[in-house]
Parts: C-alpha cells; sequence; structure tokens
C-alpha cells in the first residue's frame, strides 16, 4: 500500500474494484466503514455484489475482465470534464500530452459496450473520484489475476496520477497484501528479479554488490518465475525445494501441477502439515508452525513485525531456517551458519537498502514501515510524498485485451473464483480450527437465482462444471450476489476442486495466472 | 515502489495551548479531549464501566462522575469536554460514595461477579471495581437484567446475558468498531436484553463473529466459548500473554496469545496493536487451532522403495534432501534446481531461501507463493 491502513479513515472518495475487503480483509473494511460513516462515497466495482458493493453510494457491476475498459473510460470522463490535477501532472509526471491524445476515444459509451456497466454510472464516478480533495484506491486480486493484471494496476496509476491523489493523507494506491507474510517474502528477495530489498539483479551495482556478500558469481539476468519453472518440470527443472505452499490447490490447472510435481526426480517440501503438494514430495520435513516460531514479518502497510512463539514446537519440527541451514551446510554451501533468527534478520537488514535502519530490537514494537534507510530514519509510513522513486510518475497508453479464454457457445458461463470470510486459501489452517465448519461447512457454486431456473438446476443440488481443462461436481446455491451469466466459487475446499478448471492464460509480465476469469459450463447430475 | 522519505506524520504533534486544574493541579489539553481523556492521561484512576476508548462516550454507567465547580450535580468525565478554566476534583468522598452506591447497585443485578478470565479482554473489569471499592453483599435486592441465549448452539461466543450490566459496549462496538451493526436492544430498565434481530440466533444475524463483543464486555456476560473449554485447567489465574501477529491475512493485526501449560487456550486482539487497534475477525480471533492439531506433521519423511513416506530421523531426510540436490546439480546442472519460499513463514525463512538457491546454484530460480 502506497499508504498507511491508518488512512483508510481518512479520504473523501474511496474507489475499490476487485476487493472483497469485508471478507478478505475484514480488520481492513472496518476503516473503510468508518470513513463511509464519517461521510465519505464508497464506489465499488466488481462483478459481484459483495458485502462493499451493498455497503456502496455508487456500485459499478462489471463483466468478469473488462476493468481496463472501464478505468479507460473513467480516465475520459476526467480529462474531458477538466478534473485533471495540472499542478501533480506539472510536477510530478511525464507522458500525459500523449495519454490525454490517448484517451480520448475510449468513451463511457464505448466502456459500456465492454463492460455492461451503464455510461452515466461511469461517469458519476469518474466525476465522484476526479472532484475528491482527497481520492483513495484499494484493490486486491480481483485486480491482478488477469492477463492483463499489469494493465489493470497501470489504469488505476493512471488515475491517481490525473488526479494528484498520491502521495498524501487519504489517498493514494493501495493494494490489500493477501497472506501475512507475502510482502515480507518479496522484500527477502524470494523472487527471481529482485535481490533482497527489491534490488534488480540486472543492475551491475547490485551483482557487485551480491557477488561479494555471497562470495560467488549469480547469473547476471532474470530467473524463471514459478509459472515457467512449474512448466518446465521434467523438462530441464528436476528438483524443487517447496516451503510452506500447497501448490497443487493453490495454483491453476490443478491437473498440469500435479503432472509437473510428479515429474520432478527430486522434491523436498518444508511445511506443517502434509498437504496434497508434500504428498507428492520424496522428503517431507516439518516446520514449527505459527505461535511456535519467532520471526519478522511485514504486512499491506509495509510494517516490519515481530511474531513470537508462545508454545513449544509440535513433536520434532523445527524451524524453517533451521532446516534450510542444515540442508545448505550438507551441501557446503558458505553463510548458512545460523543457531537462531535474529542474526538472518539482521543480515537481511545489512543488504536491504530499504531496511538498513532496522535490526531485530528496533522492531519489536512494530513502529517502522519501510523504508527506513538508516537508523535515525523514522519510517515511511505514506510513500511518493515529495517524489516517486523513478522521479516522475509515468501515464501508460493502456489498451483494453479481452480475457485469455471469452464464454461460448460451449462455455457459455464465466466463473469467478475467490475466498470467503470464514475460510484461509487451501483450509491447510481453517479446515483444522474447532468451529469454524458451523459456518462454512462446505463449498458452493454463486448462481443467480433466475439463471438456476433457466439452466434447470434447482438450489442446492449437484451440478457438474466443466471448462476447458476439465470437470468437478459441485453444489449450486441460489444468490442474487451474481449476476445473470456469472458464478462464483472459492478454491479453498479440497473435495472441490476449483482450480482444475482454472489457468486459461497469465498475464505476460507478472505470470499472475487468469484465477478470476475461467469460462465454463454447468449441466444438472 | 518505493518513494520519497518523510515521517513527519509519526512526529505530529499537537499543540495544548488551552488549561485546566485537575485535583489542584493545572494541566494543558488539546481541543475534543473529555475530562475523563485529560485526567487519564495525568494518572488519574476514574472507574469507568460503559467506557471503551475506540468508541464515542456513552454515560451510561455514570462512575466516572467527578466534581466540576460551578456544577449543581457531578457530571459524567467520559461525555463532558475539558473546556479551559474547568476546576475538577476527580475523588472526593460524596463522588466516592456515589461511585460506591452505583456500583452496589450493578453487582446486585448479576449472578455472578466473578467470572474465568477466559471470557475475554476486559472480563474482569465489575470484579476489579468492586474489589476496589469492597462491596461485600448489598443491602441492595435487585433482579438480573438479562436473559441467557441458551438455544444458540454457536461455537464462539457465550451470551450469558444474566451477567449483562446493560451498559452497551457490545451494541457500539459492533456498530461502531465493525460497522456491522448486528447488535440490538430491547425493552427497557430490569427488561433490557441484548440481543439480535429478531431476536435469533447469532449466525442467523449480520454477525461476522469478530469476537469484539466478547471482548470489550466488563462482566463476562459475552464470553469466548472456545477459550472457556480451558477453564478448568485455567482456573482464576490469567493465563500468560505472548505479543505476535496474526498468520492469516496481510493486514497484520496484533495479537496475544493465551497459553496454559505450553497449550493455546485462547486470543485477546492487542488494543495499542498498530495496524488492528484491537479489531480481529473470526479468522485471527478463533481460529488458531491448527496449530497444536493432531495432524501436524511431527516427524520428518522419505519415500521408501515402496513408493509411501515414511517416518525417519532428521539426519536421515536431510541428507536425503541434500543428497537429492547434489545429484540433480551434478546430472542437470544448476539451472534445474528451483525455489520456492513461502508468504506464511517468517521473512528469515524467506531470505534464506533465496540465498541458497543465489549462494548454492548462483542462479536467480526463486519465486515465493504471490502469483496465486
Amino acid at each position: 500500500m502506497s499508504n498507511p491502513l491508518v488512512d483508510m479513515q481518512k479520504p473523501d472518495i474511496i474507489f475499490c474494484i476487485g476487493t472483497n475487503m469485508t471478507e478478505c480483509h475484514p480488520v481492513a473494511a472496518t476503516g473503510l466503514k468508518k470513513a463511509v460513516a464519517r461521510g465519505a462515497k464508497l464506489i465499488v466495482a466488481d462483478p459481484r455484489r459483495i458485502g462493499l458493493a451493498e455497503m456502496s453510494h455508487l456500485y459499478l457491476p462489471l463483466r468478469v475482465g473488462s476493468d481496463t475498459a472501464l478505468l479507460l473510460g473513467m480516465a475520459h470522463v476526467i480529462a474531458r470534464e477538466g478534473l485533471i490535477d495540472e499542478d501533480f501532472i506539472q510536477n510530478r509526471t511525464t507522458g500525459f500530452d500523449a495519454f490525454f491524445e490517448h484517451i480520448s476515444q475510449w468513451t463511457p459509451e464505448w466502456a459500456e459496450t465492454i463492460t455492461g456497466v451503464p455510461a452515466k454510472d461511469i461517469e458519476t464516478a469518474a466525476m465522484w473520484y476526479g472532484s475528491a480533495n482527497k481520492g483513495a484506491i484499494y484493490y486486491t486480486l480481483g485486480i491482478t489475476e488477469h492477463i492483463c493484471g499489469v494493465e489493470n494496476v497501470q489504469s488505476l496509476c493512471n488515475l491517481a496520477l490525473m488526479t494528484g491523489n498520491v502521495g498524501r493523507e487519504g489517498t493514494g494506491i493501495n493494494p490489500m497484501r493477501g497472506q501475512n507474510n507475502i510482502q515480507g517474502a518479496g522484500d527477502s528477495g524470494a523472487l527471481p528479479n529482485n535481490y533482497p530489498g527489491f534490488q534488480a539483479v540486472t543492475d551491475p551495482e547490485h551483482q557487485a554488490k551480491f557477488k561479494a556478500e555471497y562470495g560467488r558469481e549469480i547469473d547476471l539476468e532474470k530467473g524463471i518465475t514459478k509459472v515457467t519453472a512449474l512448466e518446465l518440470c521434467g523438462d530441464s527443472i528436476h528438483a524443487m525445494l517447496i516451503d510452506g505452499e500447497n501448490t497443487l490447490l493453490s495454483d491453476p490447472d490443478r491437473e498440469h501441477c500435479e503432472h509437473a510435481l510428479r515429474s520432478l526426480e527430486h522434491l523436498v517440501v518444508i511445511d506443517i502439515f502434509l498437504t496434497e503438494t508434500a504428498e507428492l514430495a520424496d522428503v517431507v520435513l516439518p516446520a514449527t508452525a505459527w505461535g511456535e516460531t519467532d520471526g519478522v514479518c511485514t504486512n499491506t502497510e509495509r510494517r516490519v513485525q515481530r511474531m513470537r512463539a508462545a508454545v513449544p514446537p509440535a513433536g520434532e519440527a523445527k524451524p524453517d531456517w533451521w532446516i534450510i541451514c542444515q540442508i545448505a551446510q550438507r551441501l557446503g554451501f558458505n553463510g548458512f551458519d545460523f543457531s537462531e533468527p535474529k542474526p538472518i534478520f539482521d543480515e537481511l537488514c545489512r543488504v536491504s537498502p530499504i531496511y538498513a535502519g532496522l535490526d531485530w530490537e528496533r522492531i519489536d514494537k512494530s513502529e517502522y514501515q519501510w523504508p527506513v534507510p538508516h537508523k535515525e530514519h523514522p519510517g515511511t509510513p505514506r510513500l511518493h510524498e515529495e517524489s516517486f522513486v523513478n522521479g516522475r510518475g509515468i501515464f501508460s497508453n493502456v489498451h483494453y485485451r479481452d480475457p485469455a479464454e471469452t464464454i461460448s457457445e460451449d462455455f457459455p458461463v464465466w466463473l469467478t473464483t475467490g475466498r470467503r470470510l470464514q475460510s484461509y486459501h487451501t483450509r491447510t489452517q481453517t479446515g483444522r480450527a474447532q468451529g469454524i465448519d458451523y459456518l462454512l461447512p462446505e463449498e458452493s457454486l454463486e448462481v443467480n437465482p433466475a439463471d438456476l431456473e433457466k439452466w434447470e438446476l434447482a438450489d442446492g443440488e449437484w451440478c457438474k462444471m466443466s471448462s476447458a481443462r476439465g470437470s468437478i461436481n459441485i453444489k449450486v446455491k441460489a444468490t442474487n450476489r451474481s449476476p445473470r451469466g456469472t458464478v462464483f466459487a472459492s478454491f479453498s475446499f479440497a473435495d472441490v476442486p476449483v482450480n482444475l478448471l482454472t489457468g486459461s492464460g497469465y498475464d505476460p509480465i507478472t505470470h499472475t495466472a487468469e484465477l478470476k476469469v475461467c469460462p465454463v459450463r454447468l449441466e444438472p447430475l | 515502489m518505493v518513494g520519497a522519505i518523510s515521517g513527519r506524520d509519526t512526529l505530529r504533534f499537537i499543540a495544548m495551548k488551552d488549561k485546566m486544574e485537575i485535583d489542584g493541579v493545572e494541566v494543558t489539553f488539546s481541543e475534543d479531549e473529555t475530562i475523563l481523556e485529560v485526567a487519564q492521561r495525568h494518572q488519574k484512576e476514574i472507574p469507568t464501566l460503559c467506557y471503551d476508548p475506540r468508541l464515542e462516550p456513552f454515560g451510561g454507567c455514570r462512575l466516572c462522575i467527578v466534581e466540576l465547580e460551578g456544577a449543581r450535580n457531578p457530571v459524567a468525565s467520559c461525555t463532558t469536554k475539558a473546556t479551559p478554566g474547568m476546576i475538577v476534583r476527580t475523588s472526593t468522598d460524596t463522588i466516592e460514595a456515589y461511585r460506591k452506591t452505583l456500583l452496589e447497585m450493578v453487582v446486585s443485578e448479576n449472578r455472578e461477579v466473578d467470572v474465568s478470565p477466559l471470557r475475554g479482554y476486559a472480563s474482569g473489569e465489575l470484579a476489579t471495581l468492586r474489589d476496589k471499592y469492597e462491596i461485600n453483599g448489598s443491602h441492595i435486592t435487585g433482579t438480573t437484567s438479562g436473559i441467557n441465549k441458551t438455544d444458540d448452539d454457536n461455537p464462539f461466543i457465550l451470551r450469558d446475558y444474566e451477567l449483562c450490566i446493560s451498559c452497551y459496549r457490545c451494541v457500539r462496538v459492533c456498530a461502531e468498531q465493525e460497522g456491522d451493526h448486528a447488535i440490538n436492544v430491547m425493552n427497557r430498565g430490569f427488561h433490557t436484553q441484548i440481543t439480535t434481530e429478531f431476536d435469533g440466533l447469532l449466525k442467523d444475524s449480520a454477525c461476522t463473529f469478530c469476537g469484539q463483543c466478547i471482548q470489550t464486555c466488563p462482566t463476562g456476560a459475552l464470553g469466548d466459548k472456545k477459550a472457556l473449554r480451558a477453564a478448568d485447567q485455567v482456573g482464576d489465574t490469567v493465563p500468560e500473554k505472548t505479543r505476535t501477529i496474526c498468520p492469516y491475512c496481510g493486514v497484520g493485526c496484533s495479537v496475544d496469545v493465551l497459553t496454559k501449560n505450553e497449550k493455546i487456550v485462547g486470543i485477546h486482539p492487542a488494543m495499542d496493536g498498530p495496524a488492528n487497534q484491537g479489531a480481529l475477525c473470526v479468522k485471527g480471533q478463533f481460529a488458531y487451532d491448527f496449530v497444536q492439531h493432531p495432524d501436524r506433521l511431527k516427524t520428518p519423511l522419505i519415500r521408501g522403495d515402496d513408493g509411501e513416506l515414511h517416518e525417519t530421523t532428521w539426519e536421515d531426510a536431510l541428507d536425503k534432501a541434500a543428497d537429492g540436490f547434489r545429484k540433480v546439480n551434478a546430472e542437470h546442472g544448476r539451472h534445474s534446481i528451483y525455489g520456492i519460499a513461502s508468504g506464511r513463514a517468517p521473512s528469515e525463512a524467506a531470505y534464506l531461501m533465496q540465498k541458497f538457491i543465489r549462494v548454492g546454484f548462483g542462479s536467480n530460480y526463486i519465486d515465493n507463493c504471490s502469483r496465486a
């Protein structure tokens, strides 16, 4: 997030797109509810009538995968109505003239033909956001899990840049991160393109730094992403070390994924349960869980915080860092001589400019949001206040693209996937927490009541749902949360493996899968 | 993306020009502060029951009354804004007598005052005040002011309304803090009943089971059913607390893990957590017992010649893990090995995963689980 969580109570206009925040980040959503109670206006764009949509002053029910068109239409209106921030554009950005030219063709009427959202509602949304003193954008995977995830994010940046809604209290572009330490995993350099602290592996300065630090030559080019690696399993990838990810259930196209992992010569999985992924491993190493492990995590607002052990490990379970060190030592690798987590985190801080002012003791009270470039620095709750890291904000002349697969005679229904309040990811944790079953005993496919009738399905009965990749059986549930022609299910339940169906395409830059769009066919069982 | 750096918001300084007098000492205060807030900042102990600093002042319990010079009657300090020149006395014989009588009336309404600390974060507030004001029994004969909702079989929230004192903290936290408006009030006086719309089950209301009502309740009328499973082990001692961060989404709520005899018995939200300020959701509040679940992996496993996974020693498993990487590296080269780090494990794990690949194989064949 560009802005801190406390800022969520501050905007005049809130624009939520592709975020089911009341279910996926419920505590963050309380900030928005307070803002709304205070008088802020809420615009929600989502294909489904989610909880946020019910709270909203303006709901834009766009067709799945049409976000770029909606956002181009909004940019058109903001420019047309003269709601741009000339000073901000002049002083902080580059490329506006070409962008202004570019968006002249993308009218709200055009956007209506793509998104299904009435042009007048697109205009209202644009006028509200464009006129805001403090306009804030919040998004989640509904923006990124598309083949055009990058264009979607760029389109949001365009809106914020043209209206100057960046770098001030109650504004910003705010992606909500989904896992307790997914931010920290990226910060720590577990990325094929970046060393720790987002230092590009292709930058000669960083290459020299890490060659000295790690005492060896490291490839000068980017590595491959996980998605590519899974595609190359058995071909050029022959061994994997997976820490704490149930790849088989969380990733798209389960059959492809299972085939990939089975074709490895050597698979080592570190986890706290024998997950579906661990069951395929040659070696399974039991890790200590949350509540048993001392360490550091970084939240969605870049706040670096201590996790602390409260109980002893289960059985012989060991911390992940210890396990990795032991394997590394057996292979004769240097720099894995650790007996506690503190010096590991301190090393991460030493090699990462964004963490340079931090160490194990300094984060004890959760006070710091990175970047913290030196010990006297108070941290950075809000990014981009004076300037952007690359100098100026760049407008992107994006184009709308159709999803990888669109509905057809064979697969006439849009399936979109996501999460539910009461379950988390593949339920390895919430599925084992007593009482959760009382609230959410099983998965069901959310279908508009009128569609149920049309497709000759009955509420509560099972149906067969097929995509170009496979079929699953799933119970249907009538609800007006789903619009006509679009159905929804979560991927959380192992007995309803929705990710057997997904995986139609990937964003070419981020390799994020288009989990939010999958044409399917429904048939009675 | 990283931008320019400024810490000016963390160092915001609120000018306090205005002055008032509390217990004979001149103090400064800022605009919008109540007498209670000013007094608490100056370490004055004013009793409260309906007060939760996260919520709008309510002024229901009247325990926080103070003497205000020029006012005919004592005023509720939680609802009275500080104004320049005010002269306030927080503890006089008259005020303390009022408070004691009020507390006697409150105590007389309840079936029991000493409740398990496992019921919730604030569940001991009434008992603490009773002890402070040395109330032993009462000359007041009250009647209970609520009827238990015994037919609510939800596994999380105990609805023991015979202990309710109608402070409305649950109603207000649900509305103001959570924005869910699931809890309502029915009837008045001794017949006051905290309930939900249509007086039904929480499951059928707007309740999201975030547990905030449990944690703000000052008497334990609302209690944590899951934590109370350990009531016999815990008794009336307060369990140990360990401050950590919730294991679920990326918001990073601070929590205190409650433990007894090396078992996790419950979770308290951290009222001073920078990301959550005391708020939690159903997962963070109640979905902690996966940690000590019997399904946990407790020993290393290796795949045997029979194709099945078998328990083994750490030495054996680590040797086999290392041997496999050594063999694949020798046969297929360093670009045949890939690492996937966890978005759930601490940063030390992710840092060492990337170091393992970069130091060990000189490649950038490392990723984490953020692409799905």
